[in-house]
């Protein structure tokens, strides 16, 4: 603005003016704007408590579902043999087969791979390069022959069976390991990571902590690489089991579905073997002796001695009954193979610690009622732990962190998660850890979707928000009812019409998710009277959004909502061959013992209804895929996670 | 007796604890200081970077943790939203500012000088917050911020 001294005194007074206004100016700016930054950070906070919530209180579903069969086992005596082998169904699809039978059924060496494959041939033992062109392969988006999957697993039990429960890593013979947290079937994750980080080899240690499967599509691709590596470079790499090593949970949250759909012939056999490795995968991993790597976490009973003695291959059922630490079984006069059945309810307690176990600020060690497994364990349960076996600190993961890791326990227990964008894009960072001989950890994060990052912070947060909101609106609808009555107990005059206030305490009392509400209504409710809501509109508009089917009863599509990922756990049970369809009298079966558990009101006529609705012309069977799409009720996730992958073109940066 | 003036206050108090715990990672009624920012603006508040140092002093121990405690902070923040302290920026005020930067009244604003004003003048962005503005309110084909479509776009944002 040119030399100060120079300006004659009218000039200098305007610019006086002009600069005491340029600094009330930006005070403005820079006050409004922190402001909108502010907002924003508690919208994404919020968006994070209410994924979290919706996630775990699926996981709670289990819970009901297996208390459900706990029901029937205690309560139900078939009356004919009919109704006996479609209950014993439920149970013994989670047998083990004896290891003789399993090599017979599983066998693939009468498989012959046609001349017209493409894909890669793998051979025993195998070779770095078959590891690069499987990794080349999956990238081109190829199968791997059914053959070479089935060869694999039969290897990969082999390597396993000799590994004891608790595996040892030495920083001295690689100078540095890397501990990778859950996958979840991401595959464009761990792509990132073998390229940011190099492949496994002779100097250059991998740990892989759990949950490789479920939830996203490529988690056997994931597999059939893991265990590529665990088998070239048996001494460098090395997998823990999680909780989602796992039948059950692999019948719930999706990866029984992708083996299926990816091989509809051979499929059976591929999980039936896969099942059998799982229960061979170690516990955990520790490194020099300092360093102790569980997927879940530990509890004030953790005994690694003991934990090296179980029999872990005998836990094929790695998912905890609903009824407690301490299972009693109820004798009722049956069978025996009800009482064989009963004997797989519950894994041995120091493996569901281990695997299903989070941290907590309180001290303490309670039963972790959100899980329904494992427990709560505070700080002094993690320092007793660590003097007693002398360690440094514990990693674990189990738990999505929006950074990718965090600690807590005052820098004594690390949370290692390597699923980007696990919500949805832009929810969080993944992350992976390096340990050199001092054992100090070295992180890398990153996010590997492009779409990622060519959106602003507003953009990112505004998706994530809206994908959340979406579940959440969902969940409020499967519970209409039930709101209904909570809302009516707050209008006694019954003008049909309540206080924000009330509306908030009535959606926790019914949905007992501990979310904000408060913070949440503007998104949730658009339109008030005097501060008023008018609820039973409010409800009408969220049936609105979910309706697909019109001449359904309201009522049963709530019921049908509500326990949506339960009934969809219970079809896989009972398509024991894993086809894809059920016959019409066992989905009604099916439907009349559920609703008589949780006290269902449902007429026949509702039934039936339902089962119209249905494309009906495959001799009496039900193509359960088609209708729990028919009704919408696919998961949201699975939505948005086919957006994703459609996104994942661009990979990574 | 319960007036309504008292089920106002008690709303309000409500919605101060969810907000607050929205930042309690401890669980144990405490957030970090540097939080309480956060907490305020999200509560509806614009506080200028002043005016939060003054409430900060009416919440802290005499002895500053680092840690703020619900109790201190319910009371004092229940009278800032009674008597609606720091004052929501209507839009026409934030054009105004805008509008004072704007020397030759061309409806824009270049990118050097914005960041010269605002990481220079007032109570002055960070890097990291200048950087992050910029990334939504700069038009990348002129290197310019054309404010009114950015105040228009961030409105629409807040609802």
């Amino acid at each position: 603005m040119g030399n100060c001294t120079s300006l004659q005194p009218l000039q200098f007074r305007r610019l006086a003016l002009f600069l005491s206004l340029a600094f009330k100016a930006a005070v403005l700016i820079q006050q409004w704007y922190r402001r909108y930054v502010a907002r924003l950070e508690m919208r994404r906070r919020c968006t994070w408590r209410i994924f979290q919530s919706i996630e775990y209180a699926c996981e709670q579903d289990q819970i009901k579902l297996h208390n459900f069969f706990s029901y029937l086992m205690d309560h139900f005596t078939p009356s004919s043999s009919k109704e006996r082998d479609f209950i014993s169904r439920m149970f013994i699809s989670g047998e083990s087969f004896k290891e003789a039978e399993l090599e017979k059924y599983c066998d693939y060496e009468s498989m012959e791979v046609p001349d017209s494959y493409t894909g890669p041939r793998l051979s025993f033992p195998l070779l770095p390069d078959h590891a690069t062109a499987l990794l080349e392969a999956f990238k081109q988006k190829q199968q791997l022959h059914a053959r070479y999957v089935l060869n694999l697993l039969h290897e990969t039990r082999k390597h396993l069976k000799q590994l004891p429960n608790i595996s040892h890593v030495s920083t001295c013979y690689s100078e540095e390991v890397t501990v990778c947290g859950d996958l979840h079937g991401q595959l464009d994750d761990l792509f990132f990571i073998f390229y940011k980080n190099g492949l496994p080899s002779p100097s250059k240690s991998y740990v892989f902590n759990g949950d490789f499967v479920d939830r996203g599509k490529q988690s056997l691709e994931i597999l059939i690489i893991l265990f590529t590596f665990l088998l070239i470079y048996p001494k460098e790499v090395h997998l823990n089991r999680g909780n989602h090593e796992d039948h059950m949970v692999n019948l719930r949250y999706g990866f029984a579905k992708e083996v299926m759909q990816k091989y509809k012939v051979h499929g059976k056999k591929i999980l039936k073997m896969i099942q059998n490795v799982f229960c061979w995968l170690p516990l955990a991993t520790l490194i020099d002796q300092k360093v102790l790597i569980i997927h879940g976490g530990i509890s004030d009973t953790t005994d690694l001695d003991m934990l090296q003695k179980i029999q872990r291959n005998k836990v094929g059922w790695s998912f905890p009954s609903g009824s407690g630490r301490r299972c009693r079984s109820k004798s009722s006069g049956a069978a025996s193979w009800w009482t064989a059945s009963r004997s797989q309810r519950s894994p041995p307690i120091p493996i569901l610690d281990i695997l299903w176990s989070d941290p907590m600020p309180q001290e303490g060690c309670r039963v972790n009622t959100v899980r329904g497994g494992g427990c709560y364990f505070g700080p002094d349960v993690t320092d007793k732990i660590l003097e007693k076996y002398n360690l440094q600190f514990l990693i674990r993961s189990h738990e999505c962190k929006h950074e990718g890791y965090e600690f807590c326990h005052n820098r004594k227990v690390l949370t290692i998660f390597s699923a980007s964008n696990y919500y949805e894009i832009g929810s969080n960072r993944g992350a992976y850890v390096k340990l050199g001989p001092d054992l100090v950890p070295h992180f890398v994060q990153y996010q590997a979707s492009k779409t990622a990052h060519t959106l602003t912070m507003t953009q990112r947060i505004s998706r994530v928000e809206e994908s959340a909101f979406r579940a959440l609106r969902e969940k409020l609808f499967a519970h209409t009812s039930a709101l209904i009555s909570a809302f009516k107990a707050y209008d006694k005059d019954n003008t049909g019409k309540i206080s924000l206030s009330s509306w908030a305490m009535a959606v926790e009392s019914v949905l007992h998710l501990g979310l904000p509400w408060r913070m949440l209504r503007p998104q949730l409710v658009r339109s008030t009277v005097d501060g008023m809501l008018e609820y039973k509109s409010w409800l009408d508009d969220l049936a609105m959004e979910q309706r697909s089917q019109e001449h359904i009863q309201s009522s049963l599509l709530e019921v049908i909502y509500r326990n949506r990922s339960n009934l969809e756990t219970i079809f896989r049970i009972i398509d024991r061959d894993h086809s894809g369809l059920i016959s019409f009298e066992e989905f009604r079966q099916t439907w009349k013992l559920f609703s008589t558990h949780m006290n269902i009101e449902l007429t026949d006529d509702g039934i039936d209804d339902l089962v119209r609705s249905i494309d009906f012309n495959k001799d009496g069977n039900i193509d359960f895929n088609e209708f729990l799409e028919a009704f919408r009720l696919v998961k949201q996730s699975q939505v948005c996670l086919q957006m994703q992958s459609r996104e994942r073109e661009g990979r990574y940066l | 007796m319960a007036s309504r003036k008292d089920g106002a206050v008690a709303e309000i108090e409500k919605k101060i604890i969810e907000a607050f715990e929205v930042f309690d990672h401890e669980c144990n009624k405490t957030v970090d200081v540097r939080e309480i920012g956060s907490i305020v603006r999200s509560l509806g508040c614009f506080p200028t970077e002043a005016e939060l140092h003054e409430l900060l002093a009416k919440v802290e121990e005499e002895e500053p943790t680092g840690y703020i405690n619900l109790e201190k902070f319910l009371p004092v923040m229940t009278k800032v939203l009674l008597d609606r302290s720091y004052q929501p920026i209507p839009e026409d005020v934030l054009l105004h500012a805008f509008e004072a930067l704007d020397e030759n009244k061309c409806g824009y604003i270049t990118k050097e000088e914005l960041i010269k004003y605002l990481t220079e003048e007032g109570e002055p962005f960070t890097e990291e917050e200048m950087e992050d503005m910029l990334s939504t309110a700069l038009d990348p084909e002129t290197n310019t911020v054309r404010y009114r479509d950015y105040i228009s776009m961030m409105i629409v944002d807040e609802t």
